[in-house]
């Protein structure tokens, strides 16, 4: 089983789930800018992490042959900060860069004028740079955040094919599967979606522009859900065929349309330098 | 290294019109140079080269835009570095012998050598190494021992690999065989050269 992990906080991870991830058949990942639970107060703290994620990250998760793509953005939680409003000049620099595949997470959390502003705003970035868009959904007042998200984005202009509406449910699915956008679904261990109501919701919608996330971060969540989840189709009777393409060629379809997703040599062992493991790097 | 042999290694990206254009453009108008050297890889492509052996497509193509700057090339180099991803950083790394700067970018060796990042380590002990002081060059290539970079990549090891130099790795060397552990062949071997004696148990003496 090869799994793409299209939304996971790697930043928030230990060393010992990029090897767990590994064993498990986890080979590439997308790795969204958010929130790190402790909110910033200065642009410079977004400068350290975004370069993080187009250099740190990448090396760490090469070591053991995971491959690590990012999105690049203003998250909706800090958007409302206006310590941390002028990130928004900051990107153009960032959506430039070999490793970011979308813009993302853009959204909404509380719904605020400001939070309105700051996702139309990236909206347009990602337009202008010819990158998708991963937007977040909200975790209160679901239903009507979603659709106002959609709305927001059908008045962007920006194609439908090119955005990733994520953190999806039972009820919000609904809203979302006739509009073009791709469904995200973020597979937790107790709250947002299990593996066994994913492959209820895969039984009613089918696999096409569906994707399936961990999610994993700095709260209570689990890298090994992705592959729970394909586990999980297989037994209820799905083919390995469709675990593939809600697992891999889904985010690779979606992520591909930034022309930046660089799988090349996936399956080579982990990285080498002149023959020599780095995995002995920092002892 | 010069920029001529690097532009023949390049007549056979997958689109030359792009790199020739970005080389004039550079030339003419340097504030353009981010955008491109941010694109180069995508355009031009990463694999490695076999001549030049030890540069990929990538570092070839970033160090040459950086060759065509008109003037001001540690100010833009900097920020490039400052600026840049992994990849960019490392074709920085690799461009600064080339350019008329002095000494004036040693400050990027000295952050590319605090990483742990063994590809900027590597690329920061290239030709311009030189201009590094001799305790931060000795505490590089004690890194380089230390996370597993071959030492093939130091540039003039054995003209400047000291007897202070020597002290550091055998003691290195004691530690690993107390561990029960050992240094890299090509550490032992340079020890052996510096005279400080191939063994650990004599190296840990030494």
């Amino acid at each position: 089983m090869r799994i793409f992990d299209p939304h996971i906080h790697m930043t928030s991870r230990t060393t010992d789930d990029y090897e767990r991830m590994a064993a498990a058949g986890v080979r590439a990942v997308v790795e969204p800018a958010f929130w790190l639970g402790q909110p910033r107060t200065s642009v410079d703290s977004f400068v350290d992490y975004f370069d993080s994620l187009i250099g740190w990250e990448p090396f760490r998760a090469g070591q053991f042959g995971v491959r690590h793509h990012a999105t690049v953005a203003l998250n909706p939680k800090e958007a409302n900060d206006p310590r941390c409003r002028p990130v928004l000049d900051l990107l153009p620099r960032y959506l430039d860069k070999d490793g970011v595949v979308a813009v993302g997470e853009i959204g909404y959390d509380s719904m605020t004028p400001a939070e309105d502003a700051a996702l139309a705003g990236q909206l347009a970035l990602a337009v202008g740079h010819d990158l998708p868009a991963l937007v977040h959904t909200p975790h209160r007042d679901k239903a009507r955040g979603v659709e106002r998200t959609l709305a927001v984005v059908a008045e962007s202009g920006i194609d439908p094919g090119r955005v990733l509406v994520d953190h999806l449910n039972e009820v919000t699915v609904k809203l979302v599967r006739d509009t073009g956008c791709w469904l995200g679904f973020s597979i937790y261990p107790e709250t947002k979606m299990s593996p066994p109501r994913m492959v209820e919701l895969l039984k009613t919608y089918g696999t096409e522009r569906m994707l399936v996330n961990s999610a994993a971060d700095w709260g209570r969540s689990d890298p090994l859900l992705t592959r729970a989840t394909g586990e999980a189709m297989l037994l209820a009777g799905f083919g390995e065929d469709d675990v593939d393409r809600v697992l891999w060629r889904n985010p690779v379809e979606f992520y591909g349309q930034s022309g930046r997703l660089d799988l090349t040599d996936l399956d080579a062992a982990a990285p080498t330098f002149a023959g020599n493991s780095i995995l002995r790097g920092g002892e | 290294m010069t920029p001529d042999r690097l532009r023949a290694a390049l007549r056979g990206v997958p689109d030359p019109r792009w790199l020739d254009a970005a080389l004039r453009r550079v030339a003419t108008e340097p504030t353009a140079i981010p955008r491109l050297f941010a694109t180069a890889a995508r355009r031009c492509g990463r694999e490695p080269l076999a001549e030049p052996p030890g540069w990929t497509v990538d570092e070839a193509a970033r160090a040459l835009l950086l060759t065509a700057l008109p003037a001001d090339h540690a100010v833009l180099a900097d920020a490039l570095y400052r600026q840049g991803d992994a990849a960019e950083k490392r074709a920085v790394l690799r461009a600064l012998p080339l350019l008329p700067i002095g000494a004036e970018c040693v400050p990027l060796l000295h952050d590319a050598i605090r990483t742990n990042d063994t590809r900027l380590i590597a690329a920061a002990l290239g030709p311009y190494a030189r201009h590094l002081e001799q305790p931060a060059w000795r505490q590089a290539v004690l890194k380089c021992v230390f996370t597993g970079v071959p030492l093939a990549v130091v540039d003039d090891l054995d003209g400047r690999a000291d007897g202070e130099l020597a002290t550091m790795l055998a003691a290195l060397a004691a530690e690993r065989h107390a561990a029960g552990r050992t240094i890299p062949a090509d550490a032992t071997d340079l020890l052996r050269r510096l005279g400080a004696g191939s063994h650990p148990t004599t190296a840990r003496e030494a």
